[in-house]
């Protein structure tokens, strides 16, 4: 059935008793042209590009547990391309794009909401860095601009502008192309376009072992049983390491708790989504009226899903510095998702050491604004057998070669 | 919050130390490291799901490294000893 505003009226007078299901639950078939590890929206975009742009229609996306319940669900929802390198813009940038259709595309409501990112400099030596983003970014043909105090206190009034301030605010950056989009929605959009093209989407079924004949994956075992393909995809953010040991090889990469935490609901009063470099806290404020932050990473290795006490006391007090006003409100929830971050800070694409494996890996903090990306190069890395011209330089060689991207060093904050 | 037993000092809260990364042995000699050992050594890691063998600074403390098996999955520190054979 295709949404639109006469199907939600059809199906609002019949009580809404008729929709259909939006996408199968078929079984596990013990052949495939492609299999995809990981049902996150990295996994399921990829399934449907793997279908769309490729016409592989025998494709199935294995999730361990349920679709969009790992990281896809646990992120603060953000969408950008405000990054340093060509490199990141040509393929952050190429996600935003196709973000900014992909309601259309998939029928399906996401929900993009591009109320700008703010971000907020408190020194001289913060500002200059800014400067220095901000032209590199303007010569990438990013949107970006430069905001001294005054433009920023127009646009986030509410924010700590105090004298004796522990962080004055000297200025900012925006890049009003960026936002928030419903990360639920990204997930179910894809599921639902890749099953209408054919994929399986199989969940709560565990990759437990990779079957290898002369240096090629040709199958794996599952908790459902085994399963050959032709070509397979690792997109299992948090888990690619322990997955690839399994096939064999190690990833250099290192897996983190990142913590995301809410606020109650209450009334519209932040309309854009703001972010201090002092103290690396972002906040935006959700439909719901809920506040969303986070800031840094537990800085241990961690598959707990939940973070430590110290990190959420740090966040929570970031945010409050900023934003005195909040100080009244209680927090809803707090949770961790399981971030797989590369020394430089950019994600790992393509072929992988190991024949028919190919990787969607390394996204880090920053795989949600990615996940059309995410998917339409492991897609492409799948079918072709090698990068396109955008995923190339985030081929895993570069931790041989030595040309890294190093958005680390180069965004001047983690994202 | 980790509760970790400094070898040095005993036990102490989670915000006094730094993870300092998986130990790794370098590898010599150096004229005859590869580039595929060389970036091994730099950059590759197990990153295990479970028991971890990891080095830990009491950074906010004595200062000292020590090497501590934690669970990854559960958070439990499993034990914390003496780098080497340091007395």
């Amino acid at each position: 059935m295709r949404y639109s505003s006469l199907s939600l009226l059809r199906q609002g007078l019949a009580g809404h008793e008729g929709w259909p299901q939006a996408w199968r639950s078929p079984d596990l078939k013990p052949s495939y042209d492609a299999v995809v590890i990981g049902g996150g929206g990295h996994g399921l975009a990829c399934a449907y590009y793997l279908a769309k742009v490729h016409g592989i229609r025998r494709v199935a996306v294995l999730e361990r547990g349920w679709i969009g319940g790992g990281n896809t669900g646990r992120n603060t929802t953000i969408v950008r391309s405000n990054y340093f390198f060509p490199e990141s813009v040509a393929l952050f940038d190429f996600a935003l794009r196709q973000y900014e259709q992909l309601s259309e595309e998939l029928n399906y409501n996401i929900m993009l909401s591009q109320r700008g990112i703010m971000n907020i400099g408190h020194s001289d030596h913060q500002m200059e860095m800014m400067a220095r983003n901000v032209n590199a970014m303007l010569v990438n043909g990013i949107d970006v601009e430069l905001l001294d105090a005054q433009q920023v206190r127009s646009e986030l009034p509410m924010a700590n502008f105090s004298p004796d301030a522990r962080y004055p605010i000297m200025g900012g950056f925006t890049q009003r192309r960026g936002g928030v989009a419903r990360h639920d929605a990204v997930a179910w959009g894809y599921a639902r376009a890749a099953d209408a093209l054919g994929v399986d989407i199989v969940q709560n079924c565990e990759v437990r072992d990779f079957r290898i004949e002369g240096g090629r994956v040709v199958g794996l075992e599952t908790s459902l049983g085994p399963v050959s393909a032709g070509a397979f995809g690792l997109s299992a953010s948090g888990h690619n390491g322990v997955l690839a040991k399994k096939a064999g090889f190690r990833l250099p990469l290192t897996s983190y708790a990142l913590q995301a935490m809410v606020s109650e609901p209450i009334k519209p009063v932040l309309d854009t989504v703001a972010m201090s470099w002092a103290t690396g806290m972002y906040v935006s404020q959700s439909d719901k009226g809920e506040l969303v932050f986070g800031a840094g990473l537990d800085l241990y290795p961690s598959y707990a899903q939940r973070g430590n006490l110290p990190v959420t006391q740090g966040v929570v007090a970031g945010m409050l510095e900023i934003f005195p006003l909040f100080r009244g409100l209680r927090m809803l929830r707090q949770w961790a998702g399981i971030v797989d971050v590369p020394w430089d800070y950019s994600p790992i694409l393509g072929p992988s050491p190991v024949g028919n494996l190919h990787l969607n890996t390394g996204w880090g903090t920053g795989g949600f604004k990615a996940t059309p990306a995410g998917g339409y190069f492991l897609a492409h890395s799948m079918a072709t057998g090698g990068h396109h011209p955008i995923s190339a330089p985030f081929d895993i060689s570069r931790f041989h070669t030595g040309a890294f991207i190093d958005e680390a060093a180069g965004a001047g904050i983690s994202h | 919050m980790l509760l970790i037993p400094c070898p040095w000092c005993g036990p102490r809260d989670e915000p006094e130390f730094s993870f300092g990364g998986e130990p790794v042995a370098r590898p010599v000699p150096a004229e005859r490291v590869s580039d595929a050992e060389w970036a091994d050594y730099l950059y590759f890691r197990d990153n295990d799901k479970g028991p971890h063998t990891e080095i830990w600074c009491h950074s906010g403390g004595c200062g000292q490294w020590f090497v501590m098996e934690r669970d990854t999955l559960t958070h439990a520190v499993l034990s914390a000893r003496k780098p080497g054979g340091a007395a």
